[in-house]
């Protein structure tokens, strides 16, 4: 009995450590010069999504935790990324409700809203440590990150509900 | 799905919990970014989570491993042979240069010892590979597969066959992130090698662009000056080159003249760096982790001393 507990609550888990587990190496993997001011921010996606279908089992804990992960990853201030990432999925977790129940088109305009949050606070970071960055850098992740979004719901959609549990 | 649903059946509301924890935990951010910001207590933890990142880069870097090795096994026969007659006529030239320099060094060593000065320890080099490049565009970072396990310490100078590169940041167990100096957090003590005019390189983003800031406009330089490492900030040994001047530009009106120098190492092209350890280094500073990459105060200490 405990053993198929324990059995069931880790494939419960498993989408989502791999979902993080991929958005984590897409964002430390190489790409071309010209496209990495673009590149979407995979994690803040991923954990949106994630938070927003289970907000009981993934809440701003896991986020902060992720986070942290992602600023050694990066290189950045360790508990910058934790910080926003948690904020996000905060403000997502808050409105969940709400969420769901948008179409798809309105869900990626909110999605770009949390990701201009998202971006604003580690700018404003980045100002206070004194780490100057061209302003392409900020809007590019914003809106590709919009645009992917459908697409990434769709799949991850999918994969929950072939998911076990 | 289901199970969240049931869940929210038996707690209603979770919302101020969730408030507070996440006031909790912002606090919490704050508080390891200030510390971060200021000293580096925070080493151990950096290490540990990056002992768990480590595997992710090594899956990551694998494609273009896989790819390189495929280049490489793959290359004829021809271009091998090619290469392998270029290779040796560089290695021709080197070993007369380096003659040459033997005999310098043992010349140097002997004016020095007759000026009772210190002497230069030899360096000992090792390369490493690099693992990543940072993935934030703004930021000019390396990750190579050296850590603290091959005493890799953070400040450590990173050179490749050209120039400097950059210094370690951090240095981890099995791997360590280290800044350009095209990085625009990154400055660097430089002398012109011509007349010894020292003056300070800075970073500003770009891979093929360095900036001099606290040049006056009656300084002593002109396009095609090579910059050193002067070995003032203690970071680099002296006598690396580091870039050479591109422009000059003389602005009647302003204290600075505004110039602009051309990295010699290939920032953003190479594959394999090496890492020096100065004898000297390690004997003053057994942690080896007292250079900051930016020091603006050095900066400034060192931008002083020209006339």
């Amino acid at each position: 009995m405990e053993a198929t507990l324990t059995d069931r609550h880790v494939a419960r888990q498993t989408p989502f450590v791999i979902t993080m587990v991929l958005a984590l190496m897409l964002s430390i993997a190489p790409i071309p010069d010209w496209a990495s001011p673009y590149r979407p921010d995979w994690v803040a996606l991923a954990l949106i999504y994630w938070t927003m279908m289970s907000p009981k089992s993934y809440s701003v804990g896991i986020a902060w935790i992720v986070g942290l992960v992602l600023d050694v990853a990066q290189g950045t201030l360790l508990g910058q990324h934790a910080l926003v990432l948690s904020l996000v999925v905060y403000v997502t977790v808050k409105f969940h409700l709400q969420l769901r129940q948008f179409p798809l088109l309105q869900l990626s305009a909110t999605v770009l809203a949390l990701l201009g949050l998202y971006q604003f606070i580690l700018f404003w970071i980045n100002g206070v440590a004194g780490v100057n960055a061209p302003s392409v850098t900020y809007w590019g992740p914003i809106i590709s990150g919009a645009l992917i979004w459908p697409v990434l719901t769709l799949l991850l959609t999918s994969v929950r509900r072939q998911a076990p549990g | 799905m289901a199970r969240a649903n049931s869940k929210q059946q038996f707690g209603t509301s979770f919302s101020p919990a969730l408030g507070l924890r996440f006031l909790l935990l912002a606090g919490l951010s704050i508080l390891l970014m200030v510390v971060d910001q200021r000293e580096n207590h925070l080493d151990a933890v950096r290490k540990a989570i990056g002992a768990t990142v480590y595997p992710l880069r090594i899956i990551v870097d694998a494609p273009v491993s896989a790819w390189r090795w495929i280049a490489t096994t793959t290359t004829s026969h021809n271009t091998l042979q090619l290469e392998n007659s270029s290779l040796r006529t560089e290695r021709l030239i080197t070993r007369a240069r380096l003659q040459r320099y033997s005999a310098l060094e043992a010349e140097n060593t002997r004016l020095r010892a007759m000026l009772e000065a210190r002497t230069r320890m030899s360096e000992q080099v090792r390369i490493a590979e690099i693992l990543s490049v940072s993935s934030q565009p703004f930021r000019h970072v390396l990750v190579i597969d050296k850590g603290t396990r091959d005493n890799v310490y953070d400040g450590q100078a990173v050179i490749d066959a050209d120039g400097v590169l950059g210094q370690v940041i951090e240095a981890g167990l099995l791997s360590s992130q280290s800044m350009l100096i095209s990085d625009p957090g990154h400055a660097l003590p430089v002398e012109v090698n011509r007349n010894g005019l020292r003056t300070i390189a800075r970073g500003i983003g770009e891979y093929d662009i360095l900036d001099l800031p606290f040049l006056p406009n009656n300084a002593d330089i002109e396009p095609g000056d090579l910059l050193v490492t002067s070995g003032r900030g203690g970071a680099f040994p002296a006598g690396y080159p580091v870039a050479v001047v591109e422009t000059v530009t003389r602005i009647p009106q302003e204290p600075f003249a505004s110039v602009t120098a051309t990295p010699v190492a290939a920032l953003n092209q190479v594959r394999e760096v090496m890492l020096i350890w100065s004898v000297e280094d390690r004997e003053n500073e057994p942690q080896g982790s007292t250079q900051a990459p930016t020091t603006a105060e050095s900066g400034n200490a060192d931008g002083g001393d020209i006339d």
